[in-house]
């Protein structure tokens, strides 16, 4: 009874916290943009402007809930939903730090995988559902984007899983005890990075919105909150992803000093300004150019990987 | 009129004397006059026979001669067709002008000749009702499809309190919304094409990537264009028939809003055939504060362009970059003329004011500020290989092409063509100013992109040179018809007073004549082809704007790529909505 009572304490707990830190980093993002940017970003709606997000809530609460009438209403519905289900599900395999964790599942990272793939029916839905043409166009994008760099995210994770020899994200962090698996698995690393980026569909990578080509893309024709929806389903997005970086790749909550838990988050908080500065400093590629460098590249480069990490284990045991 | 020109003796001496005749204009640019029926034949024969020909359909305009007092010498005509050819290789203009009878007259087309006549002839069905026989598809292009009349033509009102009051009723509303209604023929696409499955889009007029209220039509084979069909005239405001209803000193601020990122180089255009006709010489100072604001402007809109044409390709910062130092140069610009985007600064006869005290410090302040930023912004934006990837190789034109479809400025010179207006045709004292001319060697997105971005450093070389050169002097000539004229010459007597009275309540009277200067403005090759009938108004002022042929372009830039590098080629071709339908 009692560890139930303590379980259900830690998903409130953590649930309450992603969303407050998902809404807190829109004002992050407007106020960090706005530094790089030479201007002042919100700053009139409380100290520092920080209740700006309130407002935005508000308003986008109270906004009339439409729907196209053309569109196919239960999956331009359901569409938002999906990103922001997913996204929130794979925060249960996470580990804050020793012992703070949802669900200490032994298939963490696939179920990881499996869910940011689910992700994609949200953005592909939201398209084909709208029907608009920009949305499809949209939606094409993000299943072509998404679907190839759903492959790299999976690759690149491999040679983590090889090194710490399980799928449970406890072990995997126990693991880069010594060295942190960014300095061995650098390409993996990168690799999930860029992917990472792909999968959030953030700028530089965020074809399928890409607001200069296709007015907003997926998403022309949401308004109200489930087109905040969307909004909130990006931002756990980058909370996840950073997440998840400093989790395989930076040791997670390992540390001097400071406890577990402050070090998982500022290490997933370097990770979420890093996305920031990468928008604010990057154009943005041609969707071919994209699907070129990823089967190109990507897929070679994250192969090799795997063969070289997978030759030095077996080199190593024999 | 000097000694006569080779070209019109090459014309007589292969056509015969009577079949072509000479006009004299006050700005000495080779005017004749040819039969309707000749035209296809002299065009051909000026544009592939000749040696040096005349590659460019510089522009192609009418004029409806109906109600004109002052036209000694002329053929009897009611609408007059113009031709203006440039040969790079003569680097001259001739003017070619067809008189037509009656009130439905039509001529033929030279589509064949030149593809890019094709909207001028639009523009002469939609404004003047002169039908174009053998157009490929003749079309209003700048008014909507239902209007009635021809708003050039001298019997169409010039205001709204001359027409009939305006009403909608239902059965009218849905009239016009049925003819707005997309139907694939009318832009002359197909709906169907075999082995293929086609999509129209609809891109624009409120698209965040078309820079202002223009309109595609798109056909995406997938994401691949197949067909683009730029639809203009949302931004049309008449500009022209109302240089027929104000007086040549009150036109002066709607020309700013013809290209609304120029600035003052619209005024100068404007101002240059005037003061010709008038007859009017300009004071060195006021030329030489002329050519600094003309730069000042030039950098202030190649700025506007580079931020926004990085963003149309992603990148979110430059843009606040620029547009930080856009503000910089507005202070000049404010501190100088009092406004920002619309100056309406120069004046017939010279400049509004003389320039402020302290304007020196303001203006070395910002030459020895913007170097440096333009330094940081190749790293940010020309140098990034993101940046380069979306424009290297995408919207390819080669000289050629370029001179066939008209365009100018920037542009052609990213092709490679070394031509910049105040070299080849000096004004307002250009040719004393030491700077070089930028130009690319593919004709690509980025080296329009590159070419602007030269073009900044050598603006402020040229303003450098202003500071340290400014003469001293009057800022206005003391020439009779400068409006409004100096102080002290209005107080002199009776007669300066009565004049100084007449010109600024009725405009200043301009002697009858024609005349036309093209300069190089921002965005390319900026003309005003001004009528005078020895009026305070203007008989006929035509407007050629350098991004009209540019959108034109665009169907032949874009087809067969993608819709990211349609975005790519409408933001390096740096054009204006305003400048495209006056």
């Amino acid at each position: 009874m009692h560890s139930v009572g303590i379980s259900l304490l830690i998903v409130f707990v953590v649930l309450a916290c992603i969303l407050g830190v998902a809404s807190g980093l829109i004002w992050l993002e407007r106020r960090l943009l706005a530094l790089w940017q030479d201007r002042y970003g919100p700053n009139r709606v409380g100290p520092f402007g920080l209740l700006q997000v309130l407002a935005d809530i508000i308003k986008i609460l109270m906004k009339e809930d439409w729907i196209p009438p053309f569109a196919d209403k239960p999956v331009f519905v359901i569409a938002p939903a999906i990103t922001v289900i997913t996204t929130l599900l794979s925060f249960s395999v996470i580990v804050f730090a020793p012992g703070i964790t949802v669900v200490d599942l032994g298939i963490g990272v696939l179920l990881f995988l499996a869910m940011s793939s689910l992700g994609v029916y949200s953005l592909v839905l939201a398209g084909w559902s709208s029907d608009n043409k920009y949305s499809l166009l949209g939606g094409l994008r993000a299943a072509a984007q998404m679907l190839s760099y759903e492959l790299f995210v999976g690759l690149s994770l491999m040679g983590v899983v090889m090194l710490a020899g399980s799928f449970r994200i406890a072990d995997i962090v126990e693991a880069q005890r010594g060295l942190w698996f960014c300095g061995p698995q650098f390409v993996g690393f990168v690799i999930f990075f860029i992917a990472g980026l792909a999968e959030t569909h953030r700028l530089p990578l965020d074809l399928p919105e890409a607001d200069n080509e296709l007015v907003a893309g997926y998403h022309s024709e949401y308004s109200g909150m489930k087109f905040g929806l969307f909004f909130l389903g990006e931002y756990i997005g980058i909370t996840l992803i950073s997440a998840m970086i400093a989790t395989f790749f930076f040791g997670g909550w390992l540390g001097p000093v400071l406890p577990g838990l402050l070090w998982f988050i500022i290490k997933t908080f370097f990770f979420i300004c890093l996305f920031i500065a990468l928008r604010a400093a990057l154009p943005r590629p041609r969707y071919d150019q994209l699907m070129s460098v990823s089967w190109k590249w990507i897929l070679p480069l994250a192969l090799l990987n795997l063969l070289v990490t997978g030759a030095i284990l077996v080199s190593r045991t024999t | 009129m000097s000694d006569p020109p080779g070209i019109i003796e090459e014309l007589q001496g292969r056509f015969g004397a009577e079949t072509v005749l000479v006009q004299t204009t006050r700005d000495a640019v080779p005017t004749v006059w040819i039969g309707a029926d000749r035209v296809g034949e002299i065009l051909r024969h000026l544009k592939q026979e000749i040696s040096r020909p005349y590659g460019m359909l510089y522009d192609l305009t009418a004029i409806d001669e109906r109600t004109r007092q002052n036209r000694p010498g002329q053929p009897d005509s009611d609408f007059t067709v113009v031709y203006q050819l440039l040969s790079f290789d003569r680097n001259e203009y001739v003017r070619i002008k067809v008189a037509l009878r009656g009130d439905s007259p039509s001529i033929r087309t030279i589509t064949d000749l030149w593809p890019s006549a094709d909207w001028y002839e639009c523009e002469l069905w939609d404004m003047f009702g002169i039908t174009v026989q053998g157009h490929p598809h003749l079309r209003r292009i700048l008014m909507p499809p239902w209007w009635k009349g021809h708003p050039l033509r001298k019997d169409h009102p010039a205001r709204a309190t001359d027409m009939t009051p305006f009403t909608m009723p239902q059965e009218q509303y849905i009239d016009y919304e049925e003819q707005l209604e997309f139907r694939p023929a009318d832009w002359g696409l197909q709906e169907h094409v075999d082995n293929a499955d086609l999509m129209f889009l609809n891109f624009g007029p409120q698209h965040p990537s078309t820079h202002g209220v223009l309109r595609l039509v798109v056909q995406l084979d997938g994401e691949q264009i197949a067909h683009v069909v730029p639809d203009i005239g949302y931004h049309h405001r008449g500009a022209e028939k109302m240089g027929e209803r104000q007086s040549w000193h009150t036109y002066i601020p709607y020309t700013d809003r013809v290209d609304y990122l120029g600035g003052v180089v619209n005024n100068l255009a404007y101002l240059l055939p005037v003061e010709k006709l008038a007859g009017i010489e300009v004071p060195d100072r006021a030329k030489v504060i002329r050519v600094m604001l003309c730069e000042l402007y030039r950098i202030y809109s190649h700025l506007v362009f580079y931020g926004t044409f990085a963003q149309d390709l992603g990148a979110l910062s430059p843009v606040f970059y620029m547009f930080t130092d856009r503000e910089r140069l507005l202070e000049i610009i404010e501190a100088v003329c009092g406004a920002r985007m619309h100056p309406n600064w120069f004046r017939i006869g010279g400049v509004a004011q003389d320039l402020p005290e302290g304007w020196d410090r303001l203006v070395k302040d910002f030459l020895q500020y913007m170097p440096a930023r333009l330094r940081e912004y190749d790293g940010l934006v020309m140098k990034n290989r993101l940046f380069q990837a979306r424009t290297k190789g995408i919207g390819v034109s080669t000289i050629e092409e370029a001179i066939e479809w008209g365009v100018t400025g920037p542009n052609l010179r990213a092709c490679g063509l070394e031509w910049d207006f105040r070299k080849k045709m000096p004004y307002s004292g250009y040719d004393q100013f030491e700077f070089d001319i930028p130009t690319g060697q593919h004709g690509d997105c980025y080296d329009r992109a590159a070419v602007r971005v030269e073009e900044m450093r050598q603006s402020l070389r040229i303003i450098q040179q202003c500071v340290d050169h400014m003469p001293p002097g009057p800022y206005k000539s003391p020439h009779p018809l400068t409006t409004p004229p100096l102080k002290e010459r209005t107080m002199y007597d009776i007669e300066t007073l009565i004049d100084h009275f007449l010109n600024v309540s009725w405009g200043p009277p301009i002697p009858p004549g024609e005349a036309f200067f093209g300069i190089e403005a921002t965005k390319g090759n900026n003309g005003y082809y001004v009528i005078s009938d020895g009026n305070t108004m203007s008989y006929r002022t035509r407007i050629r704007t350098p991004s009209f042929p540019h959108i034109q372009t665009v169907p032949r830039l874009a087809r067969g790529l993608m819709i990211s590098d349609l975005i790519a080629i409408l933001g390096s071709l740096d054009f204006v909505m305003g400048d495209v339908d006056r």
